[in-house]
């Protein structure tokens, strides 16, 4: 592997998140290095899915800060998040269901495309050489995800493991410096997670794209992830290698209950 | 005929991203402006233009709006009808009291009016949704209906009520006859029709359509949420505008707010729904048999009766008409929701394959 992992380039610091009366995420600190692989696991309702919300500007956390590149965040909008680089793929598949493949990735690279609406309605120059160049770069994340058969096909039409692929490829459109994936493995069979895991990876190495990912399967996150942060009931329990993880008492209590 | 792409290969993107791939498809929509132009003049009469013809191009080019906001949006809209008002009456306005004003600008002109208002009433969109957009947006035609009625400024103080223009004219080309009026029409349609195509392709129409099948998402991959809501509703605005103004000068020549009632809105959004939501070509199906329907009825109905030795009033072919609309709206909601531009895809599909679908 050639990738170095580098500095903290995303520090969470006690976040906090409240729904009315339930406490969603209590105190929660952990942070992510530039260019590795960083697992959030915990049973279900551990408040995983809600940490990523907060990450990429979904929920705004009652207290606590957020360091990304050193400085802190102000409350953001997901729009805003995204033009910061950050971009992430969804449990439940959250495709553009009219659509097809193709238009569902090149969605990915909105932010980057300038020409205003006039040029676009009249298709004049710059909005087509837009087009066409925006359309290639869709074209290599379409080869490198293997998805060159169905791109003229509209995702409502496709397979689970395929949408989770499309999914996946939206993201990676958007040329993310932190990728978040929620369960990208949920519901596949074992070639599919065997398939998923070797994109992550490569994405991973060959862009060199920092990956925070919640998974179920421990065989899985253990194998690729250079760190793990476990939450149970909206607290931090357990951080650090994976081996570390696996050997705390407190991860084993959380998850096969306590006596064993 | 045969329909087939074989051989047709594309080595650039620019191939790949045209408006029709497949070079049957552009033959054939080449044929049916070329038919437009060139063969209707010479078959229709003057009914066929003054009855059909005219009125299905500007209703098309209305509907065509409404579609851009509702079928690739995901905005219901019940005020189409008021655009079409402020399209008709901006541009009656831009055209009274700027002297020497060009007729296509002055048109355009409302249709820009009629964009800003879109903006004005899209803004509760930003927090409701569905039915309840709806409801917002049918603010917009009791607002206008009243407008238009009350506020005499609009109507330049006429006393009845009722606005008039006339002596349409572009670049000294007096538009009189009905043949001219509909030729001045289908230029419109054409060129919007183009407009629409584009902005559905590129990435404005993208972000629409995200915004309609998965708001969460695409916000997540940096939409913003306000600016495509508001520049669908500008957008579409501005196209129901423009008809609306051309539906004022060319079609009725002197109108008054009756004439872009609530009745008008619903007619607009069956058309939509009939005709297919987030499709071009839909537009087209929808006014079309929005426009046609009670021609034909009025013809059939009465003949029909005949045979089995009924009289059908008057009235009663205008009831009939209405249970079959509702029938009708019944049957797409639930059969097929992508209305008869869908049937029309897939009769395109199977002819792809036909005679060997397997």
């Amino acid at each position: 592997m050639s990738r170095k992992i580098g500095d903290v380039i995303l520090d969470l610091q006690n976040i906090s998140l409240r729904f009315g009366g339930v406490n969603a995420l209590t105190d929660i600190s952990f942070d992510v290095r530039e260019h590795e692989v960083r697992a959030i696991i915990g049973p279900n309702g551990a408040g995983k899915s809600s940490m990523l919300n907060v990450i990429n500007g979904v929920y705004h956390p009652q207290d606590g800060k957020i360091m990304y590149r050193g400085k802190e965040r102000k409350k953001m909008e997901p729009h805003m998040a995204a033009s910061t680089g950050i971009a992430r793929t969804f449990q439940n598949i959250a495709l553009f269901k009219g659509m097809s493949v193709l238009d569902n990735i090149m969605t990915g690279r909105n932010l980057k495309i300038k020409s205003n609406l006039l040029l676009q309605a009249l298709w004049l120059g710059p909005a087509q050489k837009e087009e066409i160049e925006h359309r290639k770069k869709v074209e290599e994340i379409i080869d490198f995800l293997e998805i060159q058969h169905i791109r003229k096909t509209p995702v409502g039409r496709l397979p689970y493991g395929l949408q989770k692929r499309v999914d996946l490829g939206r993201a990676l459109a958007m040329e993310p410096q932190i990728l978040l994936l929620d369960e990208p493995m949920a519901g596949m069979n074992v070639e599919e997670k065997q398939d998923m895991c070797r994109f992550i990876l490569d994405v991973n190495d060959q862009f060199g794209t920092t990956i925070v990912l919640i998974e179920h399967d421990m065989g899985v996150v253990m194998d690729i992830s250079d760190r793990v942060v476990v939450l149970d009931y909206g607290k931090k329990i357990g951080d650090g290698v994976p081996d570390e993880v696996r050997a705390s008492p407190e991860v084993i209590k959380a998850y096969l209950g306590a006596g064993h | 005929m045969i329909y087939r792409e074989n051989g047709q290969f594309k080595t650039t993107y620019a191939a790949d991203q045209q408006i029709f791939t497949i070079a049957q498809d552009k033959v054939f929509v080449l044929g049916v402006i070329a038919f437009a132009f060139i063969g209707i003049p010479l078959l229709a009469d003057e009914y066929m233009f003054r009855a059909i013809l005219i009125p299905f191009l500007i209703l098309s080019l209305a509907a065509l709006g409404v579609n851009l906001l509702v079928g690739y949006c995901g905005q219901i809209t019940l005020g189409a009808g008021a655009f079409m008002a402020i399209g008709a009456y901006a541009a009656y306005n831009f055209m009274i009291r700027i002297d020497g004003m060009p007729l296509i600008f002055g048109l355009l002109l409302g249709g820009l009016a009629s964009a800003g208002m879109g903006i004005l009433f899209g803004i509760p969109s930003l927090r409701v949704r569905g039915l309840y957009l709806a409801v917002a947006t049918l603010a917009a035609q009791f607002f206008c209906d009243w407008a238009f009625l009350r506020l005499g400024w609009f109507t330049n103080y006429s006393s009845s009520g009722s606005v008039s223009i006339s002596n349409l004219s572009v670049f000294g080309w007096g538009i009189d006859s009905p043949l001219e009026k509909y030729l001045f029409c289908l230029c419109f349609i054409v060129v919007f029709a183009f407009v629409a195509k584009n902005l559905t392709r590129a990435s404005i129409g993208r972000q629409w359509m995200a915004i309609r099948d998965m708001d969460v998402a695409a916000e997540v991959i940096g939409i913003r949420p306000m600016w495509a809501k508001l520049s669908a509703f500008a957008v579409s605005s501005f196209f129901v505008g423009v008809a609306g103004a051309l539906w004022g000068f060319v079609h009725l020549g002197s109108w008054e707010p009756a004439a872009f009632s609530v009745d008008r809105s619903f007619q607009l959004l069956f058309m939509v729904i009939i005709g297919g939501m987030g499709s071009i070509l839909g537009s087209f199906f929808g006014a079309a048999f929005i426009v046609v329907l009670p021609i034909f009825l009025n013809q059939v109905l009465p003949a029909l009766g005949h045979l089995f030795g009924i009289e059908i009033s008057t009235a009663g072919i205008s009831h009939a008409e209405l249970i079959i609309f509702g029938s009708l709206i019944v049957f797409f909601l639930i059969v097929e929701p992508h209305g008869l531009a869908r049937l029309w895809s897939i009769a395109k599909e199977k002819l792809r394959l036909w005679p060997f679908p397997h």
